[in-house]
């Protein structure tokens, strides 16, 4: 089973909910699919056990073979290749890897060299009480522009037979659709206010259309207004749990910690929100 | 002088980009105000736009199948490394990253190439001045094509009507839409809050910054929800040389005041308004000075 966890709107809480519930679901793994930005390591403190870049093949030209013809920048949609005189200039940060300029080449000068964009860690988080969880993220390098395929690159770690819970970006575009696609179920985290509604509305959109089943999680429930909860009763979306603003919660979340770790009573609300999910799947 | 271009950005979501940018659209004199969070969009809630000109943004293509033409071969399938084409030969326009290798390959030429409309872009009026943004369409590509194109409008707007300052709401993460974001601007404002995550994210997206050698500045927002954590994050700053140029406390106020629609410094007189002016000055006199 696969459920991932989106929001729309940045800082509502998507990490809190993830490593939270991933600790309170036996035998769950952890994929942290916000590349850019990663944090669950943050808070689960994983001893990172094996390190893995990952790369997307990228033109090299060879100057002996190559004779200017110029078909590989007919063939390439994102102006990734610009043919001189005698040369090929290659701008791999447009490049996305599709292949077509070496396939076509006539004469054979293209081959395809990895660049790194990123690098992928995995290991075991203990649990307090002693279980184990898998974790996997990706870390996006420094000034690399394209996240989605580091981002396919950590769901090939998903388990088909466990619980795979998957942390997304925030946002509504590419690295966001990549995170949640194939998902069974989203979890989409907001808070009660007009920023996070209108970002929720946004989401709700981008899950719609891809037909993944959703429910949401209203964090700092009690800030803001009621609009969110208007907006959910009148669409019908299933509002799974309600974290009130607690000092204590947000103390821990500031110095890395869960919210399992400081109110142990909060991993029976997500052992229920689990449970609510997975049953709803079986119907 | 010529136009000034500032960012805000922050790494991490949530800490306050779009509620910081806002203010200095109240407090910036002969300003463009633009929106890059083109696919989370939500400074308008603020500003309250009115929409002048409307504009459909055209970008990328996705890969259709003439079933008619098509033969069944399947070297489509095969050649296609984004898994959008199906067993049963079809094309998952989610999927699909435009390539067109599948098109320039089809031996039979059943596949077509059909431009998407992927989003739209507004140039609009606000009670604080001009204002250009955008909306990417549900769950579509190229947000750092759409962002470059609200960056260039907003520059455009600001030469024709003489604006100092052009302002820029940026995105959270550090990828293609961050990028397109911050190229080029005269500097960028950094907004964290003080947690782990918050200083994490932050140093990040100051490496990004630096990275595209631009200068950098950093403001801790909510900074008294943890007043050890803030400490390190000036530490930090102190240690990697970015300039700290403020910190703002939590307050209510913030909500309320987006609640109604309103910027805090229209909502509030208190202390929030106060360090928000402060920021802006500062910022300003160092974006002046700094580049003479």
């Amino acid at each position: 089973m696969i459920i991932s966890i989106a929001s729309g709107k940045g800082g509502t809480g998507k990490t809190t909910v993830a490593t939270n519930l991933a600790l309170s679901v036996p035998h769950a793994r952890i994929l942290d699919c916000d590349v850019e930005e990663p944090n669950a390591h943050i808070f689960l403190k994983p001893e990172i056990k094996e390190k893995v870049p990952v790369f997307i093949p990228v033109p090299k030209i060879d100057k002996e073979r190559c004779n200017g013809c110029g078909r590989c920048k007919e063939v390439c949609v994102y102006n990734a290749l610009a043919v001189l005189k005698n040369d090929v200039l290659v701008f791999s940060e447009l490049c996305h890897g599709c292949g077509a300029c070496a396939y076509f080449c006539p004469q054979k000068a293209i081959t395809e060299v990895n660049k790194e964009i990123g690098v992928i860690e995995t290991g075991n988080s203990r649990t307090s009480w002693g279980g184990d969880l898998e974790f996997i993220h990706g870390k996006l390098n420094i000034g690399q522009a394209m996240s989605p395929p580091l981002i396919r690159a950590v769901k090939k770690y998903i388990d088909p037979a466990g619980v795979n819970i998957i942390d997304a970006p925030p946002g509504t575009s590419c690295p966001v659709i990549e995170s949640v696609k194939g998902s069974d179920f989203c979890i989409l985290v907001t808070e009660p206010t007009p920023f996070g509604l209108n970002d929720l509305i946004l989401a709700v959109e981008v899950l719609r259309k891809l037909t993944i089943p959703f429910g949401v999680v209203i964090n700092r429930s009690d800030l803001g207004d009621r609009k969110t909860d208007d907006y959910c009763r009148k669409e019908n979306i299933a509002v799974l749990m309600r974290i009130p603003f607690e000092k204590e919660i947000a103390a821990a979340y500031s110095r890395g910690m869960t919210i399992v770790e400081v109110l142990p009573h909060y991993r029976e609300r997500f052992q229920a929100m689990f449970e609510m999910i997975r049953d709803g799947k079986k119907k | 002088m010529s136009v000034k271009q500032i960012v805000v950005i922050s790494g991490k979501g949530g800490t306050g980009k779009t509620v910081i940018t806002a203010s200095f659209a109240a407090l910036a004199e002969n300003k463009v105000m633009a929106d890059c969070d083109v696919d989370a969009a939500d400074l308008h809630l603020l500003l309250d736009p009115r929409i002048e000109e409307r504009h459909d943004f055209k970008s990328g293509v996705t890969a259709v199948i003439h079933k008619d033409k098509c033969t069944q071969c399947g070297l489509c399938r095969t050649l296609c490394r984004f898994d959008a084409i199906g067993d049963d030969l079809t094309i998952d326009p989610v999927s699909c990253e435009g390539c067109a290798f599948c098109s320039f390959a089809c031996p039979s030429k059943a596949i077509e190439m059909k431009e998407n409309t992927a989003g739209e872009w507004f140039s609009s009026q606000t009670r604080f001045g001009p204002m250009i943004h955008a909306k990417l369409g549900i769950a579509q590509e190229n947000s750092g094509k759409l962002v470059s194109l609200v960056r260039k409008k907003a520059k455009e707007k600001a030469e024709h009507i003489g604006a100092d300052w052009v302002i820029i709401d940026g995105s959270p993460g550090i990828g293609c839409p961050v990028i397109a974001s911050l190229s080029g601007v005269d500097c960028a404002l950094v907004v964290t809050e003080p947690t782990l995550s918050g200083l994490h994210d932050a140093s990040r997206v100051i490496d990004m910054a630096r990275h595209f050698q631009i200068p950098v500045f950093l403001v801790v927002n909510k900074y008294d929800l943890n007043i050890e954590m803030t400490g390190k994050i000036e530490e930090y700053c102190r240690k990697e040389k970015v300039p700290f140029i403020g910190k703002i406390g939590f307050d209510k106020t913030v909500v309320e005041a987006m609640v109604r629609g309103k910027t805090v410094i229209e909502y509030s007189d208190g202390e929030i308004t106060q360090r928000m002016e402060d920021i802006w000055s500062r910022l300003q006199k160092e974006v002046s000075y700094g580049k003479g």
